[in-house]
């Protein structure tokens, strides 16, 4: 096995344009694992620890660019306030260890539907920053996923970051395990409120063979608050909108029975998950409508 | 000689004074949680090759034709086996029952069974020679459950029984089957104003020791080997592998290695005999390492149970009589299933009084993963089912379930369905009373003060599932009862040896035995002990190997008890032997010599009124005293095969636990809120250590009641081998555990104690279990509890 080292992005670039077949290494917190249980033997090992830049965030007017490899823990310490969402998925990620090497590039890259930061990044809504020697493309996230731990990388594309949407409202994410840490996803949910354009957004993760919006519940509730005029009037989601969303959330995923849960399991717990998600954001949209009245 | 990584004998200076009852740190304790211990994984010697085992892939297949040339041209490998290279006629091993093949024989019969063995120069070379291996496999029809297992034309997971149960049990895929019968259950019924009958299921639970199975065996010069292993029990080990390897007892020496946890897991063979082989066919040191995965095949597991029970009770609350069938799925291979069976049998009653019972309990032969010892041992599965019988019983009275369990508790004097009377403090009402009257955690913790919430109290945690929303809390509990030590007529003795010598000026006591520490703090204990009985401070604990008696197994919650003993008993021994030597060089000096009761204490001879009456340095001079005996605890008998009667056990022990939790209804997340807990331990040698087990056993019977489940497919395979699908508990899903530890003394054991380590397995579970159906009102027939059960999804 060759391991190559980059010092920079660009020489980064050139050694996968070079070696098409190399794996990417960043935290490795799945390669390693992937190795050490020989699911995977690589003939070249791309070593992206040494190409700082993918460790570096900016906040933009509108949008974060997260560096693919900035660790989670990152992300809950400081970019709480613009990416609730992600950070809220970040918190439930492994472990302080698994926390402090995995990064929301690499569970691009894993393309797990499991992995945690899916929901909000198709919640909030981001686009993946692919860059090869030809050029850079940005590849809205839910283009992205394109089969069990797939994605739309070329061969000799490296994910340089993630353009997410900075939070305009609300952001929740839930996700069901059976114990309360270290543990993948049985299913999990996230929901971001956009205000600014009025419109809603939802993840699914771990119910579908990727991950997915449930676009047909987004365009319900969408369609619901402004016909109820709820944007302005203050007043709380009536029941039948928000059970009515779950169910089309429920409808939205495509879960199957394995080790960690049932089929049927799954599409009852993105019910209740959609109901209480869109409840604690609503609340909070309220709240923060109120203090803004106030102010 | 090479062999790095070995343990080396641990000196507590005089810095540790602790004598009994004192809460003395371990030897072991710094090095483990810095991570500087020396596990057998680490074992190391230059030169050395690496083990790799084949294993099927299948739960029951014949081997059609199985070759291992192209392994064998790899570059790097030294050798490969197979059951044809085995050097002797002795093929087969096993704790009771020989059945187990060193390799399989034309057969397989469990997922993982081992097939073949390489040995390379490297890891990764010996893994992908393994790979090499041919094996045509023939697919059979599984047997997976007491159905197929007894039907007309189920195949035989063994044929031509010839083992000493095979001639009672009613099928030869019955391992073993023991009724106990006492009173007369069908009068006794028809006195009863309530009956209630429930059937439960236990899933197969695993050890999960965080140390994988590991060992490295090195060729001696005489044509032995010597072996350095993580196990439970040096000499049942050394008594199956020498036969295999063609070998006297005495060329196969064994020292134990740095053991990462056993819990019943380590009690049957895993790499021992294979990696010897390789080195005796190579010629070189060979190590044999499991990873997680394997590790899932490289142990047996705790046995999955189905129950039937029916219990009858009076309006007034007091049990009429019991009924109960417990069929366990012993898996492929014996293991120690029989024993097994035997408590299951003989507990399954619980720690009540039931004059009238009618019991069977069995162990299946299938092609499931084989299952043996685990921490509890047929006494969790039967505790499980009765403590749900009793909120049932309790329930349909309209009683308390406290109070309907103290009405019918036991105390001593009691006597068990076997026959056998209590004849030591049996606290079972006060237990609970104790464990009811602790104070109870607050609710709603998760509310903080600004109106927030506090995901981190609720079920799911930082998952953010619930902001409160469809918590439920409940309280629920339960007791239980587990022997201790080995059972039913089994000569379980153990065996010390204890030498006190005067080094630079002062006493030290030097303390050897084959107990297998597996974490469990018994070399701290035995420090203790010696510090006691000889009134030195200076211990040292020898590693534990072969070149002294045997110490039987670190299982039973036997080893303070019978290890302990024979530390006792032999400084007593050593004791005597310093004052007789006294009594030679100084009985003219003092008349006391002759008259009064003698102590050693602080490094001298003192009377019991404490007068001095010489230093030991002054007594032993330049000489040692080293005396190695053995030592046994009050004889057992076997439970008679059709009406189980006998006086099968050495002693028994009682936990109770109170469980609150708080669940999320909607979604079927448990957290547990506080798991308390009440157990007699008749003397806490060390309260620390005590302390220890409770909340560890308490902690593992949190794990079986909502997460903890090797999952087998419809052909018999494992489907979660590795720690990403076998969940157990992490420190966020443990909850407080407060403890309130009673001792009241058994006066037939040493020093009035009482094993303490299985006890808090048992009653765990059902408390946790009593406590979600009391916040969901669901019956909950099952463990683990699932989410999928909570929702009805
Ligand atoms: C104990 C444990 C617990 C875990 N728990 C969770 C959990 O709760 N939730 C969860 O979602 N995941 C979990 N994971 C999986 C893993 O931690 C995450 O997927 C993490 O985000 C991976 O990030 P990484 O930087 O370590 O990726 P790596 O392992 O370095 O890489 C992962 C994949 O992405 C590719 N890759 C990495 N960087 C790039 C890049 N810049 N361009 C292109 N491809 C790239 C790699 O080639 C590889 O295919 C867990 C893993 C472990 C070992």
């Amino acid at each position: 096995m060759d391991f190559l080292r980059p010092a920079t992005w660009e020489e980064a670039l050139a050694a996968k344009a070079e070696h098409p077949t190399a794996v990417p290494i960043a935290g490795g917190t799945d390669v390693m694992v992937e190795i050490n249980f020989d699911h995977r033997r690589p003939d070249v090992l791309l070593d992206l620890n040494r190409v700082v830049d993918l460790y570096e965030w900016e906040v933009g007017e509108e949008t974060v660019r997260l560096g693919a490899a900035v660790p989670y823990t990152r992300v809950i310490e400081a970019l709480g306030r613009e990416l609730p969402g992600l950070a809220l998925a970040a918190r439930t990620v492994g472990s302080p260890q698994i926390r402090n090497r995995g990064s929301v590039g690499g569970n691009l890259g894993a393309a797990s539907p499991a992995g945690d930061s899916h929901p909000p990044l198709l919640a909030a809504g981001a686009e993946v920053e692919a860059v090869s020697v030809r050029g850079t493309r940005l590849i809205p996230v839910e283009e992205f996923y394109t089969g069990v731990k797939r994605n739309a990388l070329a061969p000799d594309e490296l994910i340089r970051a993630v353009h997410i949407a900075k939070a305009d409202g609300p952001q929740q994410f839930s996700k069901v395990g059976t114990r309360n840490a270290m543990v993948i996803a049985v299913c999990a949910f996230g929901l971001a409120l956009h205000p600014a354009t009025r419109t809603v957004r939802t993840g699914i993760g771990s119910a579908a063979p990727t991950p997915v919006r449930a676009g047909t519940a987004e365009e319900f509730l969408t369609a619901a608050l402004e016909e109820e005029g709820l944007w302005d009037s203050g007043r709380t989601v009536p029941p039948s909108v928000a059970r009515q969303f779950a169910d089309l959330v429920a409808a939205c995923a495509s879960p199957i029975d394995d080790v960690r849960g049932s089929a049927a399991y799954r599409r009852h717990a993105l019910r209740v998950m959609a109901r209480r998600t869109l409840g604690w954001t609503w609340d909070e949209y309220l709240g923060n409508e109120r203090s803004a009245r106030c102010a | 000689m090479g062999v790095t990584r070995t343990p080396t004998p641990t000196t507590q200076g005089s810095e540790t004074t602790g004598g009994i009852g004192e809460s003395t740190l371990r030897p072991d304790g710094v090095l483990k949680t810095t991570g500087e211990f020396a596990y057998a994984s680490d074992l190391w010697h230059e030169d050395m090759l690496w083990g790799h085992t084949l294993r099927s892939p299948h739960a029951h297949a014949e081997i059609v034709s199985l070759d291992v040339s192209r392994a064998l041209a790899q570059p790097g490998v030294y050798a490969v086996l197979t059951y044809d290279d085995l050097p002797t006629d002795v093929r087969h091993y096993g704790l009771e029952i020989q059945d187990t093949p060193v390799l399989a024989h034309g057969r397989v019969r469990h997922h993982g069974e081992p097939v073949a063995l390489v040995a390379a120069d490297h890891p990764e070379t010996a893994r992908r020679a393994a790979a090499k291996i041919r094996v045509e496999y023939r697919q059979l029809p599984v047997v997976v459950d007491e159905a197929t297992a007894t039907a007309p034309d189920a195949p035989l997971i063994h044929e031509g029984r010839t083992d000493h149960h095979s001639g009672h049990v009613p099928h030869p895929n019955v391992v073993h089957r023991q009724p106990i019968v006492r009173g007369d259950a069908d009068a006794a019924a028809r006195r009863a104003d309530v009956i209630v009958t429930g059937d439960y299921e236990v899933g197969m639970q695993d050890q999960a020791f965080l140390g994988p199975e590991s060992g490295l065996a090195v060729p001696a010069e005489d044509g032995g080997v010597d072996l350095y292993i993580a196990t439970q029990w040096l000499h049942a080990d050394l008594r199956q592998i020498a036969p295999v390897l063609g070998l006297p007892e005495e060329k196969v020496r064994m020292t134990l290695s740095g053991v990462g946890g056993a819990f019943g897991g380590r009690e049957d063979l895993s790499m021992q005999i294979h990696a010897c082989l390789l080195a005796l066919r190579t010629g070189k040191p060979v190590k044999m390492v499991y990873n997680r995965f394997e590790s899932f095949f490289g142990h047996v597991h705790r046995h999955p149970a189905t129950l039937h029970y029916e219990h009858g009770a009076t309006r007034d609350g007091k049990i009429t009589h019991m009924r109960c069938r417990i069929v366990l799925d012993g898996g492929a291979y014996a293991s120690s299933s029989p024993a097994v069976v035997g408590n299951a049998s003989s507990l399954s009653a619980g720690p009540y009084v039931i004059d009238d019972v009618d019991i069977e309990a069995l162990a299946l032969y299938t092609n499931n993963p084989p299952c043996g010892a685990m921490r509890g041992f047929g006494a969790v599965q039967a505790c499980f089912a009765y403590e749900a019988q009793m909120d049932k019983l309790a329930a349909a009275l309209g009683m308390d379930p406290v109070e309907f369990r103290r009405l019918n508790a036991m105390s001593q004097g009691a006597v068990m369905p076997t026959g056998q009377v209590v004849d030591s403090p049996a606290p079972v009402a006060e237990l609970l009373r104790r464990v009811k009257a602790m104070p109870m955690p607050p609710e709603r913790e998760w509310e903080s003060a600004g109106g927030g919430v506090d995901v981190r109290a609720l079920p799911g945690g930082l998952s953010n599932t619930t902001h409160g929303e469809g918590v439920v809390r409940g309280v629920g509990y339960a007791v239980g009862i587990k022997n201790v030590g080995f059972s039913e007529g089994f000569d379980d003795y153990s065996t010390a040896r204890v030498r006190l010598e005067v080094i630079a000026g002062e006493p030290v006591a030097t303390v050897h035995t084959a107990m297998a520490e597996v974490g469990q703090g018994g070399v701290t204990v035995h420090a203790q002990i010696a510090r006691t009985e000889l009134g030195v401070t200076q211990v040292t604990i020898d590693p534990a190997d072969t070149r002294v008696g045997s110490a039987g197994s670190t299982s039973a919650s036997r080893q303070t008890y019978v290890t302990g003993g024979a530390v006792r008993h032999t400084c007593q021994a050593v004791r005597e032997r310093v004052l007789e030597l006294g009594r030679a060089k100084l009985g003219t000096h003092h008349p006391a010599w002759a008259t009064a009761e003698l102590l050693l204490e602080s490094g001298k001879v003192v009377t019991d009124d404490g007068e001095v009456l010489a230093g030991l340095a002054e007594v032993l001079g330049d000489e040692a005293i080293d005396i190695e005996r053995e030592w046994r605890h009050r004889p057992t008998e076997p439970f008679d095969l059709r009406t189980g009667q006998g006086r099968g056990h050495v002693q028994y022990s009682f936990a109770a636990h109170r469980a609150v939790v708080d669940v999320d209804t909607e979604l079927g997340l448990v957290k547990v809120v506080e798991l308390a807990c009440a157990q007699d331990v008749g003397k806490a040698l060390n309260p620390l250590s005590v302390v220890g087990q409770i909340q560890g056993g308490t902690t593992q019977g949190l794990g079986l009641a909502v997460m903890e489940e090797i999952l087998v497919s419809d052909r018999a395979t494992v489907r979660n081998p590795s720690f990403t699908d076998y969940l157990i508990p992490t420190i966020l899903d443990t909850p407080p555990i407060p403890v309130d530890v009673l001792e009241l003394a058994d006066d037939h054991a040493p020093y009035g104690l009482r094993g303490v380590g299985e006890a808090p397995t048992l009653s765990s579970t059902p408390a946790v279990v009593a406590a979600i159906r009391a916040a969901t009102g669901l019956a909950l027939r099952r463990v683990p509890v699932r989410p999928e059960n909570l929702t009805g999804t």
